[in-house]
């Protein structure tokens, strides 16, 4: 609570506890005028005063002036009837500030709490001056290439290398993800991660303004001023109803009455009077204009906390929207990295002939060298290598413990004189390695791309909430196929360019066109910068660090898995829904109360109810989208 | 160029009315202003002085939200 806030929390209590003391005291006429006036000053003279101000500038239509208004009218009211009644207006201005004190405290303990969330980057860095001593410094003055040690439990202010020192890093502020990774000498370390375990010395390799954790807090700070559709309703609406509705209770307090002298009847002024007063109470649009942007930060908000950054109110509202998902497949819903799927021996263990190959293949720097090496990590007993011949494209002839160990495609092992078996087709969507020992055909292996785990189950989730699914990708058709079939990805364009990626997502759009739904991209945004930019919402995935994909897409996703997209549309969805909740729910009860307050079914102590409580419950209900979880694999 | 201030402001449609105050001083080619975050963000015009125009923005956002402040 705020200086100010405590203050005006005091204020209330006061004038509360005094008008309900003053039921019991027995005074009347001028002295009971005398002593509500007091209260009554007492609780509203900052709103009178800022009416005042108001009019002076002649921006007289705010809300301060209504309720001005409305209760000096209730006063006045309550004079000429002679009633002694002044508690309503009391009451009124003290509602009032009952629910402008809410509002503040609502709205700035939301605001902590999001940006407490959000403060991914340390104030302070030690940096180590020539003595080798650790000073802690502002991390806004640490150079480029300056060395900082990161004590364990601290948090990683500034990108960098580890110079010394090994650990595990608690990602979860920039991916959601739980899992720590492990950190060693020579590694890249980004800024908002936490040291777990060892002290690490780091050399900067960015600016603090520069590094990860400053970017993703100035991204979501700058989010909520690219505004929404619903955002931009809010404020003409708010500029249209406020006048609409004092008009309104112009009409209301002086034509009924008209209309009734004419007719000869009583005009009854002081009834259609206190009627248009109580019109102007309802007429604040409040609840609206603080629940709307709130929902939208803290939808924002919480969707940064699983390592979701969305890049303004708008993209939440059109992945909310969304109903076709195009993925990139390659470092997207694959891996992106190649491995040995499939080991096909002739005449020796699967085991042996993986081992084999990979020795051949030992002093080789090729892709596919390096997965076969990865496929069998540990030396199975001592081996000798020699004799390598690589031939660039082919494959590699080498003597393996003696033995001569041919690899490679089909020609290379005609070449090495291996002519009978290679030359059967192989149905397979991957990269296939023939394997020769002393001239002999001894099988092959299947390199390819793998999926990620998660990878079918979002496809699953999507469909299941109602998205269509598609995928993109420059490889060949029976390898692009061969993953969707896996995936349930019913439409497959294979064996694009980029600029034909930007084409196809242009059709699909156009397909789709107005009103049916937008078009969301998928990439990871290490080649598809223009189709990120293209489409209506572009989501670069696992675009930890990668300065490009944060830049072109309207969403990041922090980490690789592809489930938090399933994510990212839940919290666009309900936090849309949140928001239609609170336009309508607040614009019908402000309207049936306006049409009760005319017809006089309603009095005013009502009508601060429905201002206050309407935007006390809008409040409420916004905060609810920073609490929206993550999408598990396998639904709820 | 584009720069952004800190704010103080109570109520949301306040900040709308500074966004609408500060968006009609000359030299403003766009404001926008965060009551989440309490910031405004100005883009100016070619040449345009920050310092004198943000002085000018302060007046009129003063005068349409008497309590609001913008430290420069």
């Amino acid at each position: 609570m705020s200086g100010k806030q405590k203050k005006n929390l005091v204020r209330i209590l006061i004038a509360a506890a005094l008008t309900g003391g003053m039921h019991f005291v027995p005074v009347s006429g001028v002295v009971r005028f005398l002593i509500y006036l007091g209260i009554y000053l007492f609780i509203g003279y900052d709103i009178l005063r800022k009416a005042f101000l108001g009019i002076r500038n002649r921006q007289p239509l705010d809300e301060n002036l209504l309720m001005s208004v409305a209760t000096v009218g209730a006063f006045a009211l309550a004079l000429y009837r002679g009633t002694g009644d002044y508690t309503e207006a009391i009451a009124v201005m003290l509602f009032y500030q009952i629910g402008e004190w809410f509002q503040s405290y609502a709205v700035g303990k939301s605001r902590r709490n999001i940006t407490e969330l959000m403060n991914i980057a340390p104030d302070t860095a030690n940096i180590e001056n020539e003595n080798g001593q650790i000073e802690p410094v502002d991390p806004e003055d640490v150079d480029v290439g300056a060395v900082i040690v990161v004590q364990p439990g601290e948090r990683v202010p500034i990108d960098g290398v580890i110079l010394s020192g090994s650990s595990s890093l608690d990602t979860s502020a920039l991916t959601g993800e739980s899992m720590p990774r492990d950190v060693r000498e020579g590694d890249e370390i980004l800024s908002g991660c936490i040291n777990q375990s060892g002290v690490l010395r780091v050399r900067t390799t960015k600016a603090f303004g520069e590094s990860t954790a400053s970017r993703v807090m100035e991204m979501i700070e700058d989010a909520s001023s690219r505004k929404s559709r619903s955002e931009n309703f809010i404020s003409r609406f708010a500029r249209v109803y406020t006048p609409a509705v004092v008009y309104a209770a112009l009409a209301l307090g002086i034509l009924p009455p008209l209309i009734l002298l004419i007719l000869g009847r009583d005009a009854a002024w002081g009834v259609w009077i206190y009627r248009a007063l109580t019109f102007l109470v309802i007429s604040c649009p409040c609840a609206l204009v603080v629940s709307i942007p709130l929902s939208f930060f803290a939808g924002i908000g919480g969707a940064g906390r699983q390592g979701i950054l969305i890049k303004g109110s708008n993209y939440l509202e059109a992945l909310s929207e969304t109903s076709t998902a195009v993925f990139d497949k390659t470092g997207t819903l694959t891996k992106g990295v190649f491995q040995v799927t499939d080991v096909h021996p002739e005449g020796m263990s699967a085991e042996e002939l993986l081992l084999l190959c990979a020795q051949a293949e030992r002093y080789s720097v090729h892709p596919i060298a390096v997965s076969l090496r990865e496929a069998c990590p540990s030396d199975h007993g001592e081996y000798t290598v020699e004799d390598v011949r690589e031939t660039a494209g082919h494959g590699v002839t080498a003597r393996v413990n003696g033995k001569t160990v041919t690899v490679g495609n089909g020609r290379h092992l005609k070449q090495a004189g291996v002519g009978s078996a290679p030359d059967r087709e192989i149905e397979t969507a991957g990269t296939i390695l023939h394997a020769a020992v002393d001239g002999r055909y001894a099988g092959y292996l299947v390199i390819s791309d793998v999926i990620k785990p998660n990878s079918v189950q979002t496809i699953r989730e999507l469909k299941r909430i109602g998205l269509e699914t598609v995928m993109l990708t420059g490889d060949g058709k029976a390898a692009a196929d061969a993953v969707a079939g896996k995936l349930g990805i019913s439409h497959v364009y294979s064996e694009l360019l980029p600029q034909d990626k930007v084409s196809r997502v242009e059709k699909l759009m156009a397909e789709r066109g107005d009103g049916k739904g937008k078009v969301a991209f998928v990439g990871d945004g290490l080649n598809d910068a223009p189709v990120l930019a293209r489409a209506d919402v572009g989501i670069a995935m696992g675009a930890m660090g990668s300065d490009a994909a944060i830049e072109a897409a309207d969403l990041v996703l922090m980490d690789d898995d592809p489930m938090k997209l399933v994510t990212a549309v839940r919290i666009a969805r309900k936090c849309m829904r949140i928001v239609k909740e609170n336009t309508w729910g607040a614009i019908l009860i402000k309207l049936a109360c306006l049409l009760l307050g005319a017809l006089g079914i309603t009095n005013m102590w009502a009508a601060i109810f429905a201002d206050v409580g309407v935007m006390v419950l809008a409040v409420l209900n916004a905060i609810r989208c920073l609490f929206i979880g993550p999408a598990r694999p396998g639904g709820k | 160029m584009r720069k952004t201030y800190q704010i103080e402001v109570d109520c949301a449609n306040c900040a709308n009315k500074m966004e609408n105050a500060a968006c009609g001083v000359p030299g403003v080619k766009e404001a926008t202003v965060n009551f989440m975050a309490l910031k405004m963000k100005v883009e100016f015009d070619e040449g345009a002085d920050p310092a004198a125009v943000m002085e000018e923005v302060r007046k009129q956002c003063k005068r349409v939200e008497s309590d609001c402040e913008i430290y420069l």
